[in-house]
């Protein structure tokens, strides 16, 4: 499963980071705790999250993950955005909340 | 600390009981920070001024990243315009007050003249970035509250303090020390640090506290001590 797939399949809007879209998705993890993030995600996995940040960036290119969801509509930072689109790590983002996507999202994973 | 406004505060925590045990205690700098309000501050500040001793007026703000920051302000009138950037854009959830404690304030006298229907613990919907460039534009004092706590601390919630912040200090709670904390969070270690009690309950205000060491009891005096300008510096118990 490739980024895109998601996007297309969830129907996600692509805020930044679009060179990255091919980028393989190997699981996920869903937190708002950075810190727990930190500690729990692991490589290629999509990160979903209701925090904008710019923090979720370093996090993301730290953990090399495959791309971020960001819930409920929101949209990253400018700053966020920016590095994201420097990295190539994808920021995504949808108008379900985090238990609707997270469900889908597995669905789509595990198959 | 916080004061009875705080639904987390203890009803005991009105502004005559805190400022007689912070006498009673030997405290020269008190800090009033309830959750999102500012309003309990003015009247301490008066109260405390008659013991001699000096109150930071400020609230304890949640940001919408839910990290919980400490904000100073030199006077009333500051304070007043710090209110109403927090009355706009904390979110309107009313508070129960049987689930969330009371959020009431009091005169002098320990009469409830007014009570806040706004559920105070809620975030703002500002950025921990915006919070402080607007404490920083009423010239106040900006510091991330308990940052060594699993919960509602800035390295909770965003994994590390990002570097180009401007914060005046840190603040850790009195769960740890400055150089435990250290061991694990190196790259903090040309910051100030402050620690306080975080007082929510009258037993604990005095339960740990940070020595200043400056010319006189005033906001510059403080804003000195805490970024080490001047020979001013602030200490930690050990």
């Amino acid at each position: 499963m490739k980024v895109k797939d998601i996007v297309e399949k969830l129907g996600l809007e692509v805020c930044s980071g679009e060179q990255g879209l091919n980028r393989e998705i190997e699981g996920g993890y869903t937190s708002d705790l950075l810190s727990d993030v930190m500690g729990n995600a692991d490589e290629n996995h999509v990160w979903v999250t209701l925090q904008t940040h710019k923090n979720i960036m370093a996090i993301a290119s730290l953990k090399e993950l495959a791309a971020i969801v960001l819930v409920k509509g929101y949209k990253p930072e400018a700053d966020a955005a920016e590095q994201s689109n420097e990295e190539g790590i994808p920021i995504l983002s949808s108008e379900e909340e985090a238990f609707e996507l997270t469900g889908k999202l597995y669905e789509l994973i595990k198959a | 600390m916080h004061t009875v406004l705080s639904p987390c505060g203890d009803l005991e925590m009105s502004p005559v009981n805190i400022v007689r045990t912070a006498k009673e205690r030997g405290i020269d700098i008190l800090g009033i920070t309830d959750h999102n309000s500012t309003l309990h501050a003015p009247l301490i500040k008066d109260l405390a001024a008659k013991e001699g001793i000096m109150v930071l007026m400020g609230a304890e703000v949640t940001t919408k990243e839910e990290v919980h920051c400490l904000c100073f302000f030199e006077n009333e009138q500051l304070l007043a315009e710090f209110q109403e950037y927090l009355n706009e854009h904390l979110p309107k959830i009313p508070n129960d007050s049987d689930k969330f404690g009371y959020q009431v304030v009091v005169n002098k006298d320990e009469e409830i003249i007014d009570e806040v229907d706004c559920l105070l613990i809620s975030g703002l919907n500002q950025s921990i970035e915006e919070i402080e460039q607007k404490v920083h534009s009423l010239n106040g004092l900006f510091i991330p509250a308990h940052i060594n706590k699993t919960m509602n601390s800035i390295i909770s919630q965003l994994g590390f303090l990002p570097p180009d912040l401007n914060v005046d200090a840190l603040e850790i709670s009195l769960h740890t020390t400055k150089s435990e904390f250290l061991i694990k969070n190196k790259y903090l270690k040309n910051y100030n640090f402050i620690q306080s009690s975080d007082a929510h309950y009258i037993d604990n205000i005095g339960n740990a506290w940070t020595n200043f060491f400056m010319e006189g009891l005033s906001f510059e005096e403080v804003r000195k001590a805490l970024r080490s300008e001047n020979d001013r510096k602030t200490e930690l118990e050990k």
